[in-house]
């Protein structure tokens, strides 16, 4: 991560424009379904090359970086392909491959209307995913920020139903006006630093010193900027509303992409804008902390209350993000490390049981927890895997959300905080008792109305397996992501 | 061309290719517009060389009839004048070329001739005031360009007459206040030549008279400007308007107030006198705040589209005006950069709603819908991209204004600016996406529209490419300006900066 481990390459770049250039291909191909499709998986593919191709260099250290010209005097257009950056793309790029094959499966399955425009957004979205991994500075970072608010809306009311338009508007709302908060906090920190809005580990500000009075309200513009994408509570209640999207929409980027550019944004303010020292000197990381363990419990709590499976599974994600913003408020190497871990974690675990839930909305067409009685006699594939993702939530092991659990809880042992692991044993529970009864009900009561219903196509059944044993496979193998994920951590916080 | 008297070409070409036109085009009427779109094309080209000539080798001055100032008229291109006359020639260009298939359809055919040389002369007027270095002159040209506006705006619809004599009202009590303003300075300083007024305000120092003849002046243009609270003709001028001249007066006409702000302000009076002196800057600014959000407001409570973008103008201006009274050059650039954007997104927005009333009809938002959409999908796009732009999303232009605005308030320490333009932009995000949400959303209820003018009933109909085309320009150059902003702040604006400001670091 030092000045001397940089250098130039227009792999992020590409990485970028890839699904952004695949967009005319197909709108173009609107009328062949089977070539359309074609052109999201490739670009799915290139992405996810590009990315991979990205991984050697920064696991030894090394960031690629594309800049362009300038944006606003002093700040260039600038993409770098720092640990960080190439761990969340990683995620993201990696899990839309998977989430393309679903799409075609689900959006067939159910005959949906408008699928042009539905998988050219999807592909707008994650090009911007991918901006907002790599964004070098904070107007770059904004760029694709508000990029991905706008590119999401189209799929958010895909329906076209009244319920749908207003769970947009909200939707914009939300964001919208987080993006303002945002924007403001950014021309902010640029008149601070004297128009250096670089993205720097340790912190952007960390040189300067700043007065309480500017810090504090600062911080809090970030806060609200990051956190109405990372649904922190009370911003949260947009992401709930959003789940009248199709379910893929709701599977990568209401439980990946979009959500966690919010909390890679909140890492990216806490680590490489303010930096440790500042976050500590006016207690700003206590006030994090208190957000986040009222957003893991209360999000649990209010699960337990809904009936509407993805509803259910929104409140889970609120909730999740929250460990990692907490892991990142701890503000240390072992604490961002297993938060890196859940990100990518929570994130094959979350995408699981979005992708069951799917299934099971195309081929018996329910979508409430009290209609799944006996699911699992006819579904079995779908049921298994959502139960390893169940299993994984509540951090058992040996699935990938027992390993960040651990190690977050071991971080705030380590940081003096032993109350916050009490906090995550707690919360686990909850999830047992808001995603157990589901695989309960599934296997072992009996449902009506089942005759003759089959598991869904395998377009959407085969992802689905995948990212199960994904969940599986990075629990008893972590090392790949642990090892970046720590490497990163450290680029920050020094080795440990 | 002879680079010395570069100033006064442009003003002149309009001029008399206004007196031309009714002669030329007595037999053969059509040649009225090609004869407009040449003049207004040779303007736009020797206004963006004159940019690049006026950087790299200095303001040019030219003396009338050879008599030096202060006793002659001197015409004044610096880097100040050659920007916004580039802007204004330019989106008079693109928007004429639009306007012919409008003007067609909105006006019958007598009238077409003596249309486009009311617009030679308005853009005469225009290209005047920015170029000339003289108060009075200003005032000469102000009332060659307000008498064309009238009739410009006169001729539209039904209620048009109505909404050009409220115009004409008001535009003559603003022109008077400037007149009395230009009369105290003369009195006060026996100078009516703005480089000799600004050597000697200063030895005149905060006498009475000074301060009354800045405040009539200002109250003058910011009449012509719209700045809030005196923005009383714009709304119903803008709605009842044939397109073409909406189209021209929305991007053009209060750029001229601004442009002309900036000049007394910064480049006559001076940084200490608006600031400490009097403290005119302050006002403007929080006029301008109230400008933003007045305009905004009544802009969500509008049905049809003309009159929201009408009191969208009353908000932009509102961004003009709170740059300018900022006083710090980040403001100013805000400003500047403004005054092209706004011209863009403007110009780009009005032409959406010709298009529209040519096709559908009307331009009703209540009546817009997802046939709309379905029969006009460029035009549609057009609209959705500078709606964007205007609520203020990178990398459209909108985003950068606000930018550079937000930075000069947080210099300033102004935390209520700041406030009112990060709030102003959720204001836009309401009243613009109302329309872009019944264009994508909004079921058709009913059976399609028959258009009173042209077009296949119930099938898909595009305007024609004279139309789309100038649209779609405006619509991808509000995606260029914004990612080329650095270029166009640290190449141009920047090095308007008046003296008092430019030292000043960022």
């Amino acid at each position: 991560m030092n000045p001397a481990g940089v250098f130039s390459s227009l792999i992020p770049l590409w990485a970028v424009l890839v699904s952004l250039a695949a967009v005319p291909f197909i709108l173009l191909s609107s009328r062949r379904p089977n070539l359309r499709e074609f052109w999201t998986l490739a670009a799915g593919l290139v992405m996810f090359g590009c990315v991979l191709s990205l991984l050697p260099a920064a696991l030894r250290g090394q960031t690629a970086a594309a800049e362009l010209f300038e944006v606003v005097p002093g700040v260039r257009l600038a993409l770098r392909a720092d640990r960080l950056g190439v761990f969340f793309a990683l995620i993201a790029s990696g899990l839309w491959v998977l989430t393309s094959c679903y799409s075609i499966g689900y959006m067939r399955g159910l005959q949906e209307h408008k699928q042009t425009r539905y998988f050219a957004f999807f592909a707008v979205c994650l090009s911007a995913t991918m901006g907002i991994a790599f964004a070098a500075n904070l107007v770059t970072f904004i760029l694709f920020y508000e990029i991905l608010t706008i590119a999401t809306y189209p799929l958010v009311i895909h329906q076209e139903t009244p319920e749908a338009i207003r769970a947009g508007r909200k939707y914009l709302a939300f964001t919208l006006s987080a993006g303002v908060l945002l924007i403001g906090a950014a021309v902010w920190t640029y008149q601070i630093t004297g128009g250096n809005l670089d993205f720097r580990p340790g912190g952007l500000l960390a040189g300067f010193t700043l007065a309480g009075k500017t810090a504090v309200p600062l911080f809090l513009l970030f806060l609200g900027g990051v956190g109405v994408k990372s649904s922190i509570m009370p911003l949260h209640s947009w992401l709930p509303a959003a789940m009248v999207a199709p379910t893929p929409v709701s599977a990568l980027l209401h439980a990946v992409a979009v959500v966690k550019a919010g909390v890679f944004g909140m890492i990216r303010v806490t680590a490489f804008v303010f930096g440790p020292d500042l976050l500590r000197r006016f207690g700003l990381d206590t006030v994090l902390i208190v957000i986040t363990v009222t957003t893991i419990l209360l999000g649990s709590l209010l699960a337990l209350r809904q009936d509407n499976l993805k509803r259910r599974l929104a409140y889970s994600t609120v909730s999740h993000l929250s460990y990692i913003i907490l892991a990142a408020a701890l503000l240390s190497g072992p604490a961002l490390a297993a938060g890196l871990l859940h990100l990518a974690f929570h994130a094959t675990m979350k995408i699981t049981l979005f992708f069951c839930a799917g299934a099971i909305a195309v081929s018996l067409g329910r979508e409430n927890v009290s209609q799944l009685n006996g699911v699992g006699r006819v579904m079995p594939w779908t049921m298994a895997a959502f139960t390893i993702g169940a299993l994984g939530l509540s951090g058992l092991p040996p699935i990938d959300g027992f390993v960040s659990k651990w190690y977050l809880g071991a971080a705030a042992v380590g940081g003096g905080r032993p109350w916050l692991a009490g906090v995550l044993v707690l919360s686990g529970l909850l999830n047992a008792a808001y995603l157990f009864p589901i695989v309960q009900r599934a296997f072992f009561r009996r449902g009506v109305g089942l005759e003759g219903r089959r598991e869904a196509s395998a377009w959407m059944v085969v992802p689905l397996i995948l990212t199960a044993l994904l969940s599986l496979g990075l629990g008893l193998y972590p090392n790949l992501f642990f090892d970046l994920a720590r490497r990163a951590a450290a680029g920050i916080f020094g080795g440990f | 061309m002879i680079p010395t008297n570069a100033p006064a070409l442009t003003p002149l070409l309009f001029l008399f290719t206004g007196l031309f036109i009714p002669l030329a085009a007595f037999k053969i009427r059509k040649l009225a517009y090609w004869l407009a779109l040449a003049a207004t094309a040779a303007a736009s080209a020797a206004a963006v060389s004159n940019i690049f000539r006026v950087l790299d080798g200095g303001a040019i001055h030219y003396h009338f009839g050879g008599w030096l100032p202060p006793i002659g008229i001197e015409y004044v291109l610096d880097p100040l004048s050659a920007f916004v006359t580039s802007v204004i020639n330019v989106i008079a260009l693109i928007v004429l070329i639009h306007a012919r298939r409008t003007v067609e359809a909105d006006l019958p055919e007598g009238k077409h001739v003596p249309y486009y040389a009311l617009v030679m002369l308005m853009m005469a007027g225009f290209n005047g005031i920015v170029l000339t270095g003289d108060f009075f002159n200003v005032y000469v040209f102000l009332e060659i360009c307000s008498l064309a506006l009238y009739g410009l705006v006169a001729v539209g619809d039904r209620k048009s007459p109505v909404a050009a004599f409220r115009y004409l009202v008001l535009g003559m009590i603003g022109g008077c206040f400037y007149l009395l303003g230009v009369g105290f300075l003369y009195m006060s300083s026996g100078s009516l030549n703005m480089a000799d007024l600004k050597a000697i305000l200063p030895v005149l120092g905060a006498r009475p008279e000074v301060i009354v003849a800045l405040a009539f002046m200002l109250l003058g243009f910011g009449l012509k400007m719209a700045l809030f609270p005196l923005h009383g003709w714009l709304p119903d001028a803008y709605t009842y308007a044939p397109t073409a001249t909406s189209s021209l007066m929305a991007p053009i006409g209060t750029k001229i107030g601004a442009y002309v702000l900036i000049r007394i302000l910064y480049f006559v009076f001076g940084l200490t006198f608006i600031t400490k002196t009097v403290p005119v800057a302050a006002i403007i600014a929080w006029l301008g705040a109230a400008a933003i959000l007045y305009g905004s407001i009544q802009a969500m409570a509008q049905d049809e589209l003309k009159r929201m973008l009408a009191f969208s103008s009353v908000a932009q201006v509102g961004y003009i005006g709170l740059g300018i009274g900022l006083a710090n050059p980040w403001g100013l650039v805000g400003a500047l950069l403004h005054i092209l954007n706004h011209g863009l997104m403007k110009a780009c927005l009005f032409l959406v709603a010709g298009n529209f009333r040519m096709k559908l009809g009307h331009s009703r938002i209540s009546r817009l819908d997802q046939e709309a959409r379905r029969r006009m999908p460029w035009t549609t796009a057009a609209f959705t991209l500078a709606a964007l732009s205007m609520i203020g999303l990178p990398p459209t232009v909108g985003f950068f204004s606000k930018w550079y605005l937000a930075w000069g308030s947080i210099r300033n320490g102004s935390w209520v600016f700041l406030a009112v333009i990060l709030v102003s932009s959720l204001l836009n995000a309401v009243y613009f996406f109302r329309v872009v949400e019944r264009l994508y959303l909004k079921p058709a209820d009913r059976p399609p529209q028959a258009e009173k003018s042209g077009g296949a009933a119930g099938g898909p109909s595009e305007a024609g490419p004279s139309m789309l085309i100038p649209t779609l320009v405006l619509a991808v150059a509000l995606l260029a300006a914004g990612l080329l902003n650095a270029f166009i702040v640290k190449g141009v604006l920047l090095k308007i900066l008046p003296p008092g400001l430019a030292g000043m670091n960022p």
